[in-house]
Protein backbone atom coordinates (compact mmCIF):
# COMPACT_ATOMS: atom_id res chain seq x y z
CA UNK A 1 0.00 0.00 0.00
CA UNK A 2 1.04 3.82 -0.51
CA UNK A 3 2.79 5.08 2.24
CA UNK A 4 2.51 8.63 3.16
CA UNK A 5 5.31 9.87 6.57
CA UNK A 6 3.14 11.36 9.29
CA UNK A 7 3.26 14.98 9.46
CA UNK A 8 4.92 17.43 12.08
CA UNK A 9 3.14 20.48 11.83
CA UNK A 10 -0.09 21.36 9.99
CA UNK A 11 -3.43 20.42 8.99
CA UNK A 12 -4.83 17.28 7.75
CA UNK A 13 -8.14 16.57 6.14
CA UNK A 14 -10.04 13.98 6.73
CA UNK A 15 -12.72 11.90 5.75
CA UNK A 16 -13.28 13.76 2.21
CA UNK A 17 -15.79 11.93 0.36
CA UNK A 18 -13.87 9.82 -2.17
CA UNK A 19 -13.47 12.12 -5.70
CA UNK A 20 -14.03 15.55 -3.95
CA UNK A 21 -10.14 16.00 -2.82
CA UNK A 22 -8.80 17.30 -5.74
CA UNK A 23 -11.88 19.40 -6.16
CA UNK A 24 -11.16 20.91 -2.55
CA UNK A 25 -7.28 21.22 -3.52
CA UNK A 26 -7.98 23.47 -6.51
CA UNK A 27 -10.90 25.18 -4.30
CA UNK A 28 -7.96 25.84 -2.11
CA UNK A 29 -5.40 26.91 -3.82
CA UNK A 30 -3.02 24.39 -2.52
CA UNK A 31 -1.39 23.97 -6.38
CA UNK A 32 -0.19 27.50 -5.45
CA UNK A 33 1.37 26.79 -1.90
CA UNK A 34 4.85 27.08 -1.33
CA UNK A 35 4.76 24.15 1.91
CA UNK A 36 4.31 20.35 1.43
CA UNK A 37 0.89 19.58 0.34
CA UNK A 38 -0.28 16.14 0.00
CA UNK A 39 -3.45 14.61 -1.78
CA UNK A 40 -4.58 11.09 -1.39
CA UNK A 41 -7.13 9.81 -3.20
CA UNK A 42 -9.51 6.94 -2.99
CA UNK A 43 -7.90 5.46 0.42
CA UNK A 44 -9.67 2.91 2.18
CA UNK A 45 -12.01 3.81 5.10
CA UNK A 46 -13.87 1.60 7.70
CA UNK A 47 -16.41 4.12 7.15
CA UNK A 48 -17.02 5.47 3.56
CA UNK A 49 -15.42 2.73 1.75
CA UNK A 50 -13.22 4.88 0.34
CA UNK A 51 -12.51 8.46 0.91
CA UNK A 52 -9.77 11.55 0.02
CA UNK A 53 -7.44 13.08 2.14
CA UNK A 54 -5.46 15.64 1.84
CA UNK A 55 -2.14 16.87 4.23
CA UNK A 56 -0.65 20.01 4.57
CA UNK A 57 2.54 20.75 6.20
CA UNK A 58 3.75 24.01 7.71
CA UNK A 59 0.62 25.61 7.88
CA UNK A 60 -2.44 26.97 9.79
CA UNK A 61 -2.93 29.75 7.84
CA UNK A 62 -5.72 28.93 5.34
CA UNK A 63 -9.54 29.49 5.07
CA UNK A 64 -11.07 26.21 5.82
CA UNK A 65 -14.81 27.65 5.95
CA UNK A 66 -15.77 26.54 2.32
CA UNK A 67 -14.99 23.19 3.53
CA UNK A 68 -18.79 23.03 5.35
CA UNK A 69 -20.45 24.14 2.04
CA UNK A 70 -18.50 20.74 0.16
CA UNK A 71 -18.96 17.94 2.44
CA UNK A 72 -20.59 17.85 6.22
CA UNK A 73 -18.66 14.61 7.07
CA UNK A 74 -14.65 16.34 6.47
CA UNK A 75 -12.86 16.21 9.86
CA UNK A 76 -9.97 18.92 10.28
CA UNK A 77 -6.93 17.57 12.32
CA UNK A 78 -4.74 20.18 13.52
CA UNK A 79 -1.20 18.97 14.22
CA UNK A 80 1.77 19.53 16.53
CA UNK A 81 5.05 18.10 17.62
CA UNK A 82 3.53 15.14 15.06
CA UNK A 83 0.48 14.60 17.44
CA UNK A 84 -3.47 15.68 16.71
CA UNK A 85 -4.13 19.19 19.01
CA UNK A 86 -7.55 19.45 17.61
CA UNK A 87 -10.15 18.02 15.80
CA UNK A 88 -12.62 20.09 14.24
CA UNK A 89 -15.89 18.44 12.43
CA UNK A 90 -17.02 20.94 9.59
CA UNK A 91 -20.20 22.81 9.43
CA UNK A 92 -22.13 24.79 6.57
CA UNK A 93 -20.90 28.19 7.14
CA UNK A 94 -23.61 30.85 8.08
CA UNK A 95 -21.58 33.50 6.43
CA UNK A 96 -19.32 33.17 4.22
CA UNK A 97 -17.21 36.24 2.19
CA UNK A 98 -15.44 35.49 -0.91
CA UNK A 99 -16.01 32.41 -1.38
CA UNK A 100 -18.95 32.43 -3.77
CA UNK A 101 -20.01 34.34 -6.61
CA UNK A 102 -23.42 36.28 -6.72
CA UNK A 103 -25.55 34.77 -9.37
CA UNK A 104 -27.00 38.10 -10.09
CA UNK A 105 -25.18 39.59 -12.88
CA UNK A 106 -26.71 42.78 -12.34
CA UNK A 107 -25.19 42.85 -8.61
CA UNK A 108 -21.97 45.07 -8.04
CA UNK A 109 -20.27 42.13 -6.40
CA UNK A 110 -19.66 41.35 -10.27
CA UNK A 111 -18.33 44.13 -11.27
CA UNK A 112 -16.27 46.13 -8.42
CA UNK A 113 -13.28 44.81 -7.85
CA UNK A 114 -14.00 46.59 -3.77
CA UNK A 115 -17.16 45.10 -3.23
CA UNK A 116 -16.44 41.46 -1.88
CA UNK A 117 -19.44 38.70 -2.49
CA UNK A 118 -20.61 38.49 1.29
CA UNK A 119 -23.33 35.77 1.72
CA UNK A 120 -25.59 34.83 4.68
CA UNK A 121 -26.91 31.54 4.91
CA UNK A 122 -31.07 30.79 4.54
CA UNK A 123 -31.56 27.40 3.31
CA UNK A 124 -29.43 25.10 4.85
CA UNK A 125 -31.68 21.80 3.10
CA UNK A 126 -30.55 23.70 -0.45
CA UNK A 127 -27.61 25.20 0.42
CA UNK A 128 -28.73 29.13 -0.57
CA UNK A 129 -27.36 32.12 0.52
CA UNK A 130 -28.48 35.65 -0.08
CA UNK A 131 -25.81 38.47 -0.76
CA UNK A 132 -25.74 41.03 1.36
CA UNK A 133 -25.73 43.67 -1.59
CA UNK A 134 -28.20 42.77 -4.05
CA UNK A 135 -30.38 40.24 -1.75
CA UNK A 136 -30.37 38.12 -4.51
CA UNK A 137 -30.31 34.03 -3.41
CA UNK A 138 -27.34 32.02 -4.53
CA UNK A 139 -27.20 28.65 -4.23
CA UNK A 140 -23.90 26.97 -3.48
CA UNK A 141 -22.15 24.39 -6.21
CA UNK A 142 -19.27 22.54 -6.11
CA UNK B 1 -14.26 51.30 6.00
CA UNK B 2 -15.92 53.90 8.19
CA UNK B 3 -18.12 53.62 11.25
CA UNK B 4 -20.62 56.04 13.14
CA UNK B 5 -22.15 57.04 9.98
CA UNK B 6 -26.27 56.72 9.41
CA UNK B 7 -26.73 56.03 5.94
CA UNK B 8 -29.80 54.83 4.37
CA UNK B 9 -29.36 52.47 2.23
CA UNK B 10 -32.53 50.24 3.06
CA UNK B 11 -35.82 51.39 4.66
CA UNK B 12 -35.69 47.93 6.73
CA UNK B 13 -32.50 49.67 8.72
CA UNK B 14 -35.17 52.31 9.82
CA UNK B 15 -36.96 51.69 12.81
CA UNK B 16 -40.80 53.16 12.32
CA UNK B 17 -40.09 55.86 14.89
CA UNK B 18 -37.43 56.67 12.52
CA UNK B 19 -39.46 56.63 9.73
CA UNK B 20 -42.24 58.31 11.48
CA UNK B 21 -39.67 61.38 12.28
CA UNK B 22 -38.74 61.85 8.94
CA UNK B 23 -42.58 62.43 8.27
CA UNK B 24 -43.69 64.75 10.77
CA UNK B 25 -40.24 66.65 9.87
CA UNK B 26 -41.46 66.41 6.11
CA UNK B 27 -44.97 67.82 6.92
CA UNK B 28 -43.40 70.29 8.79
CA UNK B 29 -41.33 72.08 6.35
CA UNK B 30 -44.31 71.68 4.07
CA UNK B 31 -46.25 73.63 6.10
CA UNK B 32 -43.35 76.64 7.05
CA UNK B 33 -40.60 76.07 4.04
CA UNK B 34 -39.53 79.44 5.17
CA UNK B 35 -38.03 78.15 8.73
CA UNK B 36 -35.79 75.74 6.77
CA UNK B 37 -34.67 77.85 4.29
CA UNK B 38 -31.30 77.68 5.88
CA UNK B 39 -31.22 74.94 7.59
CA UNK B 40 -28.45 73.52 5.28
CA UNK B 41 -26.54 76.58 4.56
CA UNK B 42 -23.11 75.84 3.73
CA UNK B 43 -23.87 72.12 2.79
CA UNK B 44 -23.05 70.47 -0.31
CA UNK B 45 -25.08 67.64 -1.91
CA UNK B 46 -23.09 65.34 -4.59
CA UNK B 47 -25.65 63.84 -6.43
CA UNK B 48 -23.83 60.78 -8.23
CA UNK B 49 -26.12 59.29 -10.80
CA UNK B 50 -24.47 57.14 -12.62
CA UNK B 51 -27.34 56.73 -14.63
CA UNK B 52 -30.02 58.79 -15.75
CA UNK B 53 -32.70 59.67 -13.33
CA UNK B 54 -34.49 63.19 -14.08
CA UNK B 55 -36.88 62.73 -11.98
CA UNK B 56 -35.34 62.00 -7.99
CA UNK B 57 -32.08 64.26 -9.17
CA UNK B 58 -34.11 67.03 -9.71
CA UNK B 59 -35.84 66.35 -6.59
CA UNK B 60 -33.39 66.06 -4.24
CA UNK B 61 -31.28 69.10 -5.88
CA UNK B 62 -34.57 70.89 -5.26
CA UNK B 63 -34.63 70.28 -1.65
CA UNK B 64 -31.00 70.54 -0.86
CA UNK B 65 -31.32 74.35 -2.30
CA UNK B 66 -34.36 74.80 -0.71
CA UNK B 67 -32.53 74.32 2.89
CA UNK B 68 -30.12 76.62 1.79
CA UNK B 69 -27.54 74.36 0.60
CA UNK B 70 -25.51 73.85 -2.68
CA UNK B 71 -25.12 70.71 -4.60
CA UNK B 72 -22.61 69.47 -6.79
CA UNK B 73 -22.45 66.16 -8.97
CA UNK B 74 -22.67 64.26 -12.59
CA UNK B 75 -26.05 62.63 -14.12
CA UNK B 76 -24.10 60.53 -16.32
CA UNK B 77 -21.52 57.93 -15.99
CA UNK B 78 -19.44 59.00 -19.21
CA UNK B 79 -18.59 61.83 -17.91
CA UNK B 80 -17.14 60.54 -14.26
CA UNK B 81 -14.18 58.53 -13.55
CA UNK B 82 -16.00 55.42 -13.71
CA UNK B 83 -15.77 55.44 -17.41
CA UNK B 84 -11.80 55.28 -17.16
CA UNK B 85 -12.99 52.06 -14.93
CA UNK B 86 -12.26 53.77 -11.14
CA UNK B 87 -14.22 51.55 -8.27
CA UNK B 88 -16.87 53.16 -6.41
CA UNK B 89 -14.92 52.76 -3.17
CA UNK B 90 -12.56 55.37 -4.28
CA UNK B 91 -14.95 57.23 -6.30
CA UNK B 92 -16.85 58.32 -2.73
CA UNK B 93 -13.44 58.14 -0.52
CA UNK B 94 -12.51 61.52 -2.77
CA UNK B 95 -16.00 62.27 -2.94
CA UNK B 96 -15.75 62.51 0.71
CA UNK B 97 -13.70 65.36 1.10
CA UNK B 98 -15.82 67.57 -1.45
CA UNK B 99 -19.75 67.23 -0.36
CA UNK B 100 -21.41 66.52 3.35
CA UNK B 101 -23.82 64.35 2.22
CA UNK B 102 -24.23 62.24 -1.29
CA UNK B 103 -27.02 60.39 -3.01
CA UNK B 104 -26.62 57.75 -5.45
CA UNK B 105 -28.22 56.45 -8.10
CA UNK B 106 -26.51 53.71 -9.77
CA UNK B 107 -27.32 50.72 -11.80
CA UNK B 108 -25.60 48.00 -10.58
CA UNK B 109 -27.48 46.42 -7.40
CA UNK B 110 -25.73 46.88 -4.35
CA UNK B 111 -23.40 49.81 -5.35
CA UNK B 112 -24.82 52.22 -2.91
CA UNK B 113 -24.19 50.23 -0.32
CA UNK B 114 -20.59 49.40 -0.89
CA UNK B 115 -20.10 53.13 -1.47
CA UNK B 116 -21.54 53.53 2.65
CA UNK B 117 -19.09 50.70 3.51
CA UNK B 118 -16.21 53.03 2.82
CA UNK B 119 -17.85 56.48 3.07
CA UNK B 120 -17.08 59.37 5.64
CA UNK B 121 -19.99 60.83 4.62
CA UNK B 122 -24.05 59.97 4.84
CA UNK B 123 -24.94 58.20 1.52
CA UNK B 124 -28.27 58.02 0.33
CA UNK B 125 -29.76 55.21 -1.13
CA UNK B 126 -31.19 57.03 -4.70
CA UNK B 127 -32.05 53.60 -6.54
CA UNK B 128 -30.16 50.86 -7.41
CA UNK B 129 -31.05 48.76 -10.41
CA UNK B 130 -34.69 46.48 -10.11
CA UNK B 131 -33.33 46.64 -6.07
CA UNK B 132 -34.06 49.22 -3.67
CA UNK B 133 -35.30 53.22 -4.08
CA UNK B 134 -36.14 53.80 -0.55
CA UNK B 135 -36.70 57.79 -1.46
CA UNK B 136 -39.51 56.89 -3.41
CA UNK B 137 -40.97 54.52 -0.57
CA UNK B 138 -40.75 57.26 2.10
CA UNK B 139 -42.57 59.42 -0.65
CA UNK B 140 -45.26 56.90 -0.57
CA UNK B 141 -45.57 57.30 2.93
CA UNK B 142 -45.72 60.93 3.58
CA UNK B 143 -48.38 61.18 0.90
CA UNK B 144 -50.68 58.03 2.90
CA UNK B 145 -49.79 59.61 6.02
CA UNK B 146 -50.65 63.39 4.58
CA UNK B 147 -54.24 62.53 2.92
CA UNK B 148 -55.08 59.88 5.36
CA UNK B 149 -54.13 60.85 8.70
CA UNK B 150 -52.19 58.09 9.49
CA UNK B 151 -50.31 54.84 8.22
CA UNK B 152 -52.36 52.17 10.20
CA UNK B 153 -55.06 50.09 9.45
CA UNK B 154 -55.81 50.70 5.69
CA UNK B 155 -56.99 48.73 3.46
CA UNK B 156 -53.93 49.04 0.31
CA UNK B 157 -54.78 48.21 -3.46
CA UNK B 158 -52.06 47.78 -5.44
CA UNK B 159 -52.36 47.49 -9.44
CA UNK B 160 -50.95 46.41 -12.43
CA UNK B 161 -47.63 45.23 -12.39
CA UNK B 162 -46.90 43.00 -9.35
CA UNK B 163 -44.25 41.18 -10.17
CA UNK B 164 -41.06 43.66 -11.10
CA UNK B 165 -42.22 46.74 -9.70
CA UNK B 166 -39.98 47.23 -6.90
CA UNK B 167 -41.65 50.17 -5.67
CA UNK B 168 -44.67 48.35 -5.07
CA UNK B 169 -42.42 45.74 -3.03
CA UNK B 170 -40.95 48.03 -1.18
CA UNK B 171 -43.94 49.58 -0.22
CA UNK B 172 -46.13 46.86 0.61
CA UNK B 173 -43.10 45.67 3.04
CA UNK B 174 -42.73 48.89 4.63
CA UNK B 175 -46.70 49.23 4.79
CA UNK B 176 -47.21 45.93 6.58
CA UNK B 177 -45.02 47.02 9.72
CA UNK B 178 -47.32 49.77 10.36
CA UNK B 179 -50.70 47.35 10.71
CA UNK B 180 -52.32 47.29 7.63
CA UNK B 181 -55.47 46.26 7.64
CA UNK B 182 -55.58 44.45 4.21
CA UNK B 183 -53.74 43.70 0.88
CA UNK B 184 -55.56 43.74 -2.42
CA UNK B 185 -53.44 42.64 -5.10
CA UNK B 186 -55.16 43.25 -8.86
CA UNK B 187 -52.66 42.26 -11.18
CA UNK B 188 -52.89 39.86 -14.63
CA UNK B 189 -51.80 36.36 -13.77
CA UNK B 190 -48.14 37.30 -15.35
CA UNK B 191 -47.49 40.01 -12.86
CA UNK B 192 -48.85 38.38 -9.64
CA UNK B 193 -46.30 39.75 -6.56
CA UNK B 194 -43.81 37.00 -6.09
CA UNK B 195 -44.67 34.39 -3.24
CA UNK B 196 -41.49 35.24 -1.26
CA UNK B 197 -42.92 38.54 -0.54
CA UNK B 198 -46.86 36.99 0.08
CA UNK B 199 -45.08 34.33 2.30
CA UNK B 200 -43.04 37.00 3.91
CA UNK B 201 -46.04 38.80 4.74
CA UNK B 202 -48.36 35.95 6.51
CA UNK B 203 -45.07 34.42 8.37
CA UNK B 204 -44.32 37.80 9.63
CA UNK B 205 -47.42 39.85 9.86
CA UNK B 206 -50.01 37.79 9.54
CA UNK B 207 -51.78 40.49 7.25
CA UNK B 208 -54.79 39.82 5.01
CA UNK B 209 -53.78 39.52 1.43
CA UNK B 210 -56.72 39.21 -1.48
CA UNK B 211 -55.49 38.23 -4.51
CA UNK B 212 -57.86 39.77 -7.54
CA UNK B 213 -57.83 39.76 -11.41
CA UNK B 214 -59.96 43.15 -11.78
CA UNK B 215 -59.97 46.66 -10.55
CA UNK B 216 -63.92 46.54 -10.47
CA UNK B 217 -64.31 43.57 -8.36
CA UNK B 218 -62.75 45.27 -5.12
CA UNK B 219 -62.90 49.48 -5.96
CA UNK B 220 -65.42 50.12 -3.22
CA UNK B 221 -63.24 48.54 -0.25
CA UNK B 222 -60.10 50.46 -0.95
CA UNK B 223 -58.92 53.16 1.05
CA UNK B 224 -54.97 54.01 -0.93
CA UNK B 225 -55.15 53.01 -4.57
CA UNK B 226 -51.53 52.30 -5.88
CA UNK B 227 -51.44 52.06 -9.44
CA UNK B 228 -48.32 51.12 -11.43
CA UNK B 229 -47.35 50.65 -15.20
CA UNK B 230 -47.27 47.79 -17.14
CA UNK B 231 -44.84 47.29 -19.42
CA UNK B 232 -44.95 45.68 -23.13
CA UNK B 233 -42.25 44.00 -22.65
CA UNK B 234 -43.18 41.82 -19.60
CA UNK B 235 -45.53 39.81 -21.57
CA UNK B 236 -44.54 36.72 -23.66
CA UNK B 237 -46.83 38.23 -26.48
CA UNK B 238 -48.70 41.20 -28.05
CA UNK B 239 -52.01 39.40 -28.04
CA UNK B 240 -51.67 39.10 -24.47
CA UNK B 241 -50.36 42.89 -23.53
CA UNK B 242 -53.61 44.18 -25.39
CA UNK B 243 -55.61 41.71 -24.26
CA UNK B 244 -54.78 43.03 -20.98
CA UNK B 245 -53.92 46.14 -21.11
CA UNK B 246 -57.47 47.83 -21.22
CA UNK B 247 -58.42 45.81 -17.77
CA UNK B 248 -55.73 47.81 -16.06
CA UNK B 249 -56.17 51.44 -17.11
CA UNK B 250 -57.58 53.30 -14.36
CA UNK B 251 -61.12 55.49 -16.00
CA UNK B 252 -63.44 58.07 -14.32
CA UNK B 253 -65.94 54.94 -14.78
CA UNK B 254 -63.92 52.69 -12.90
CA UNK B 255 -63.50 54.61 -9.56
CA UNK B 256 -67.01 56.10 -9.59
CA UNK B 257 -68.06 54.06 -6.92
CA UNK B 258 -64.95 53.95 -5.06
CA UNK B 259 -64.98 55.94 -1.40
CA UNK B 260 -65.02 59.65 -2.03
CA UNK B 261 -61.86 59.64 0.49
CA UNK B 262 -59.76 57.19 -1.30
CA UNK B 263 -56.76 58.57 -2.64
CA UNK B 264 -55.14 57.35 -6.29
CA UNK B 265 -51.22 56.87 -6.08
CA UNK B 266 -48.89 56.51 -8.46
CA UNK B 267 -44.57 56.23 -8.46
CA UNK B 268 -44.93 58.26 -11.83
CA UNK B 269 -44.21 58.12 -14.93
CA UNK B 270 -47.06 57.22 -16.30
CA UNK B 271 -48.13 56.23 -19.70
CA UNK B 272 -51.35 55.23 -20.23
CA UNK B 273 -52.63 53.41 -17.03
CA UNK B 274 -54.39 56.75 -15.84
CA UNK B 275 -56.55 57.95 -17.90
CA UNK B 276 -56.25 62.08 -17.93
CA UNK B 277 -60.06 62.30 -16.97
CA UNK B 278 -58.79 61.17 -13.69
CA UNK B 279 -56.56 63.85 -13.16
CA UNK B 280 -59.71 66.25 -12.13
CA UNK B 281 -60.85 64.10 -9.70
CA UNK B 282 -59.92 65.01 -6.22
CA UNK B 283 -58.87 61.53 -4.82
CA UNK B 284 -55.89 61.54 -7.91
CA UNK B 285 -52.65 62.16 -5.63
CA UNK B 286 -50.14 61.26 -7.78
CA UNK B 287 -48.58 64.86 -8.49
CA UNK B 288 -49.07 65.68 -4.82
CA UNK B 289 -47.19 62.80 -4.46
CA UNK B 290 -44.18 64.31 -6.35
CA UNK B 291 -44.21 66.95 -4.19
CA UNK B 292 -44.27 65.56 -0.80
CA UNK B 293 -41.42 63.44 -2.29
CA UNK B 294 -39.31 66.33 -2.02
CA UNK B 295 -40.25 67.50 1.21
CA UNK B 296 -39.67 63.93 2.96
CA UNK B 297 -35.87 64.19 1.33
CA UNK B 298 -35.72 67.64 3.07
CA UNK B 299 -36.43 65.90 5.75
CA UNK B 300 -33.54 63.23 5.36
CA UNK B 301 -30.86 65.41 4.19
CA UNK B 302 -31.39 67.49 7.44
CA UNK B 303 -32.00 64.05 9.74
CA UNK B 304 -28.54 62.41 7.71
CA UNK B 305 -26.72 65.77 8.22
CA UNK B 306 -27.58 66.42 11.83
CA UNK B 307 -28.05 69.56 11.37
CA UNK B 308 -29.98 71.92 13.69
CA UNK B 309 -33.43 73.05 12.82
Amino acid sequence: MLEVKQIEKGIVIDHIKSGKGLKIFNKLMLDKSDFPVVLLMNVESKFLGKKDIIKIENSFDIDLNLLGLIDENITINYIEKGKVIEKKKVSIPKEVKGLIKCENPRCITNSDIYAEPTFKLVSTENLEYKCSFCEEITKYKL
Amino acid sequence: MVNNVKHLIDLETFSNEEIMELITLGQKIYKSPEKYSEACKGKILATLFYEPSTRTKFSFESAMLRLGGNILGFSDANTSSVSKGESIADTIRVISYYADIAVMRHPKEGAPKLSSLYSSIPIINGGDGGHLHPTQTLTDLITIHTYKGTLENHVIGFCGDLKYGRTVHSLIKTMARFNTKKFILISPEELTLPNSIKRFLKEKYDVEIQEVRYIEDVIEEIDILYMTRIQRERFFNEEDYLRLKNSYILTKDKIEPAKKDMIIMHPLPRVNEIAYEVDEDSRAKYFDQAKLGMYIRMALIIKLLGVEY
